[in-house]
């Protein structure tokens, strides 16, 4: 980071001393123009951190700046809270997402067994990312789909999985859906 | 409600709720429409029936009177989904697991052009579900009356099926105590698992010293295994938001939010649909229905952290903080909101007000048992044969709900275990399904009633697993602030992996025991005080397992 003195956003209380980001950071208007329609509320900080998620598909370091510096937080507080909520994601997320629920009724119908066959195939542990960033496997712990169980997510599609006992079938099965196979990137 | 009373004209009701969805209903919902639409027939690119299509046509030449295909909210079998009720003179029928395909013969069947009858219609005959089973016919629904049969994206559905009806009648005749008065004769208790007398928590609120107040829902379902409140948002939110309006009436406040999590986009979406049709109608913002009385309700999304569930760290993340929670005293419904006095209840308690009103108080409190008044939504999953959503009256045995209602094991099994209250409750042994589901009932097997959520457990899993999903779950969710519970989860997590690979010792049990009660006795909040509930349910029904993991070393 330059140690160049922060720009105050107009109006800005001078009080709290923030290190600027990279250059273009406060210029991003799209972030500007969200923070000022919610009308620079600090308690909409959770609101706001996911509209700029959605926005980047994570949160990157200069937006979080620009949001403290327009709602007027520590940064500190900003990132506490970026970093306390499982949704939030302070990395660039993977092409390709797959997320297999662990929660109780999958667990009881195999989610554990599902979960396994999906890291032998990507080669990934739970919760890991390829090192290309084009596949990221998850776990999540209950979406509310336990009459699918077990399911997973894969690119935001939930797909309840058949099958789970003959690994053969499952395998066909994962194929159609588009997973990689047999990858040994590891 | 899923079957409805005859009708004279027929109409096709397509659950179009999260549960069905994942199963492909919007396709159905597509088709069914198309289908509709078409006369019978089903436009390009849908395969229609292998009827003949000179008969298709001939019906739709002949301009046959609109079909209303609606879309609802859960048809609670959600197991055989994507489900579609058909309401005609002859009562419901209700169908599970159509394809799209499907859509054109039901809309013949419907308008009568089928050239076979139902029961010989290959396309549809093995999929007809029957309404009679004792999944549907032991039901009660009051919480749920009107999912499944109102649109939720349409206000006006809900109002013609009595939606704000009681808030109006409150609003014009009934003062603030006496709404209070009704829902303590109801004896209602807080159903996101605590069970907290509701009219108390009601009148402790309205009583403190006059200044702002705040009402808030929790519709942070995180237990796994649980969607009631999920049902009720995507499925009738106009009873949650008539609820919640009565309710801040009833403790004097004018500014709300509903907090959900951010894992329900669908509920999310239909959620604020709701509230935008409901200001538009004048049912919520300044001079409700025409009185004094105001309230602005604001949705607010949670980011995944299961202990937003617990009140205090929920009302940090309202304010836009961590959701870290805080001793209590004060309570919330003394210093809560910006140190405000807030009312905090769960979707289903709210979504109970309106019947409540309207029946009275005493109504409800003859329903149910002792000590726990009314009717309960669970939501029945696992190793079991009818998934889906059920509202009894308390009281009702586990053994009814599970066996008689949810069909047992799919494998024709015996149920080893029922899981009761998620990662804060514990397993019920088969032995003793013929508990009557109550709050103290519950509680005195080691588990708890929480939010509803039913976890059948068959005999191929084993409990130490069971209980080491759980802790690994606490472990994740664990806030971090108070040390008995973020360090303590991660300790027993470690000692049930022993048991879970079979390499445990003697002293390992006890240390497992041990470290269980002190969890239990000295974390700060509700998560980590009730972490241990799995372990020590699992220890006091299943100690065979426990013992028979220990390693040849002990």
């Amino acid at each position: 980071m330059s140690a160049a003195t922060p720009v105050p956003a107009p109006g800005a209380e001078p009080q709290i001393h923030l290190r600027p980001g990279p250059g273009p950071c406060d210029g991003d208007e799209r972030i500007a123009r969200l923070i000022r329609r919610q009308g620079r509320q600090g308690d909409g900080l959770i609101e706001v951190l996911h509209q700029v998620q959605e926005i980047h598909g994570y949160l990157p370091k200069p937006a979080l700046l620009q949001v403290a510096r327009a709602l007027r937080l520590p940064l500190s507080r900003v990132y506490g809270v970026a970093s306390f909520y499982h949704l939030f994601r302070l990395q660039a997320p993977a092409t390709h997402r797959c997320a297999v629920c662990l929660g109780t009724a999958c667990f009881v119908r195999g989610g554990g067994r599902l979960a396994a066959g999906l890291q032998r195939r990507l080669g990934l542990a739970l919760n890991q990312t390829r090192d290309d960033g084009t596949w990221a496997l998850e776990q999540l712990s209950c979406i509310g789909a336990c009459g699918q169980a077990p399911v997973l997510v894969l690119d935001g599609v939930l797909f309840s999985a058949p099958l789970l006992d003959q690994p053969k079938a499952l395998d066909c099965w994962l194929t159609s859906l588009g997973l990689p196979a047999g990858v040994e990137t590891r | 409600m899923v079957a409805l009373p005859p009708c004279e004209r027929p109409r096709l009701r397509c659950c179009a709720a999260s549960g069905c969805r994942s199963a492909g209903a919007r396709p159905l919902l597509a088709a069914l429409r198309a289908a509709a639409a078409a006369g019978g027939t089903a436009p390009d690119g849908i395969a229609a029936g292998d009827q003949a299509a000179d008969d298709i046509s001939a019906g739709a030449s002949a301009a046959p009177e609109p079909l209303e295909v609606r879309s609802v909210g859960c048809l609670r079998l959600c197991g055989e989904g994507p489900l579609v009720a058909w309401d005609g003179p002859e009562g419901t029928r209700l169908f599970g697991g159509l394809a799209p395909a499907a859509a054109a013969a039901l809309v013949d069947q419907v308008r009568g052009l089928a050239s076979l009858p139902l029961a010989a219609d290959p396309a549809l005959v093995s999929h007809q579900l029957d309404l009679e089973q004792p999944f549907f016919r032991l039901q009660r629904p009051l919480v749920l009356e009107g999912c499944g049969i109102v649109d939720p994206e349409r206000i006006e559905a809900a109002l013609a099926h009595g939606s704000y009806a009681q808030l109006r009648r409150v609003l014009h005749e009934l003062s603030p105590e006496a709404v209070r008065e009704q829902v303590r004769r109801s004896g209602l208790r807080g159903r996101g698992g605590g069970g907290y007398p509701t009219g108390l928590k009601w009148d402790t609120v309205a009583l403190q010293p006059p200044g702002r107040r705040y009402v808030v829902c929790n519709a942070d379902e995180g237990d796994p295994g649980a969607f009631m409140d999920r049902s009720v948002l995507e499925g009738d939110p106009h009873r949650l938001l008539e609820g919640m309006a009565i309710a801040a009436y009833a403790v004097g406040a004018d500014h709300g939010y509903l907090y959900v999590r951010a894992e329900y986009p669908l509920a999310i979406e239909r959620l604020r649909l709701a509230l935008q049709q409901a200001r538009q109608q004048g049912l919520l913002g300044p001079s409700i229905a025409g009185t004094a009385f105001a309230l602005e309700l604001e949705v607010r999304v949670g980011a995944g952290a299961y202990v937003c569930g617990e009140e205090t760290a929920l009302l940090h993340s309202i304010q836009g903080q961590r959701g870290i929670p805080r001793t209590r005293p004060p309570y919330p419904a003394q210093a809560g909101l910006w140190g405000a006095p807030t009312l905090i209840n769960n979707v289903e308690t709210f979504a109970a007000v309106p019947v409540i009103l309207r029946q009275g108080g005493d109504w409800y409190a003859a329903i149910g048992s002792e000590g726990s008044r009314g009717t309960k939504v669970f939501s029945l999953s696992g190793a079991i044969r009818h998934t889906g959503l059920v509202e009894v009256p308390m009281g009702i045995s586990l053994r009814t709900v599970v066996e008689t209602m949810g069909g047992g094991d799919p494998d024709g099994g015996a149920v080893k275990a029922v899981q009761t209250g998620g990662p804060s409750g514990g397993c019920i042994p088969a032995d003793l399904l013929d508990t009557p589901v109550d709050f103290e009932s519950l509680l005195s097997l080691g588990s708890m009633m929480g939010s509803g959520g039913m976890v059948v457990i068959g005999q191929g899993t084993a409990m130490p697993e069971v209980a080491r999903h759980f802790m690994a779950f606490s472990v994740n969710e664990s806030c971090g602030k108070c040390v008995p519970c973020r360090a303590g989860t991660v300790q027993l997590l470690a000692l049930l992996d022993r048991f879970v690979e079979q390499r445990a010792t003697a002293a390992d049990l006890e240390a497992l025991e041990a470290l269980c009660a002190m969890v239990k006795a000295t974390s700060l909040c509700g998560l980590g005080q009730a972490a241990p509930n799995p372990v020590l349910s699992t220890l006091r029904h299943f100690r065979q397992e426990y013992t028979a993991a220990l390693g040849p070393g002990s």
